[in-house]
């Protein structure tokens, strides 16, 4: 029997993995966008174990909505990295010191 | 029991897939095992009966945003060596932190309790209950003015990527088909009135 547990554990795991994923790849942009898509898969599946579990259908309706803005958020984070590609030749996070920050 | 196994088989494997998304030495082989991890986490959702989502999840994830994300990997020519200089600098850090947060989870989850009783199964659906049917009453009712906000976050990104990644390069020749379409005989032609020659 698959318990509420085990979902969460298993999501948790997924959670704590990203995390650990853009300490590691803490240079390359596109390796942090895809631990962002990892992130946001850990919640969703929070969302959806809880909707399924507690028989409520608003949980679902919510990873709808998150689905719809990470895909935005993806599209526009790529165009943005293809731009700064095109300006820099690199997408490395250190050589982004433009703003001095 | 057979359920049980599944589970745990596609759980295994979407955390062995995980682990090759932030470990890979190559940025295709990341996306390519973040494919995986959805592929995975799909079934799962199968698994849990939230059908509708998990095929929004292969169809939008897998069919769009990761084929845009492998698009983008292989566009741009990335010095790999150069951006994994320093990777175990702060590893300590990252397995620190998510061993932290991976204790905190499995302790409120499992010892702790959050008011809700975690330990039970799923309560069984009604054998004519279509998950599909059952979102788009409630997307189309109760939730439609966000379906609307949603639309047209969607199409804000449409503008937004393109008008970001769109250029115009100087000196570069291509042919302008409005113009060629609509020239005129007198942007072409000129008549020259001249006399003739007189033959010596």
């Amino acid at each position: 029997m698959i318990t509420l547990q085990h979902l969460l554990t298993l999501s948790g795991i997924l959670f704590a993995l990203s995390v650990a994923g853009i300490f590691l790849n803490r240079k390359n942009v596109i390796l942090l966008l895809m631990c962002i898509e990892l992130m946001l898969l850990a919640v969703n599946f929070n969302f959806v174990a809880f909707s399924r579990f507690l028989g409520d259908l608003d949980g679902q309706v919510f990873v709808f909505f998150v689905l719809t803005v990470a895909a935005a958020e993806s599209a526009i984070g790529l165009a943005i990295l293809v731009v700064l590609f095109r300006e820099r030749r690199s997408i490395n996070v250190e050589d982004l010191n433009a703003m001095k920050g | 029991m057979f359920v049980e196994i599944l589970f745990y088989a596609f759980s295994a494997v979407l955390l062995a897939a995980a682990v090759g998304v932030i470990t890979s030495r190559n940025p295709v082989h990341s996306a390519l095992c973040l494919v995986l991890c959805f592929f995975q986490s799909a079934a799962i959702w199968l698994l849990i009966e939230a059908e509708f989502l998990a095929i929004v999840l292969i169809l939008v994830y897998v069919g769009a945003v990761m084929v845009l994300f492998l698009f983008v990997v292989m566009m741009l020519d990335i010095n790999v060596e150069e951006l994994r200089r320093g990777f175990t600098r702060f590893a300590w850090l990252g397995w620190l932190t998510s061993f932290v947060v991976i204790a905190q989870i499995v302790g409120v989850v499992w010892f702790r309790g959050f008011g809700v009783d975690a330990t039970r199964g799923m309560a069984p659906l009604p054998p004519d209950y279509s998950n599909t049917r059952a979102l788009g009453e409630v997307l189309y009712t109760q939730y439609f003015y966000v379906l609307e906000l949603a639309a047209v976050l969607l199409l804000l990104a449409i503008v937004a990527a393109i008008s970001l990644t769109m250029r115009r390069r100087p000196g570069l020749k291509v042919q302008d088909v409005a113009r060629q379409v609509s020239v005129r005989r007198e942007e072409r032609v000129r008549l020259v009135k001249m006399d003739t020659e007189k033959k010596p």
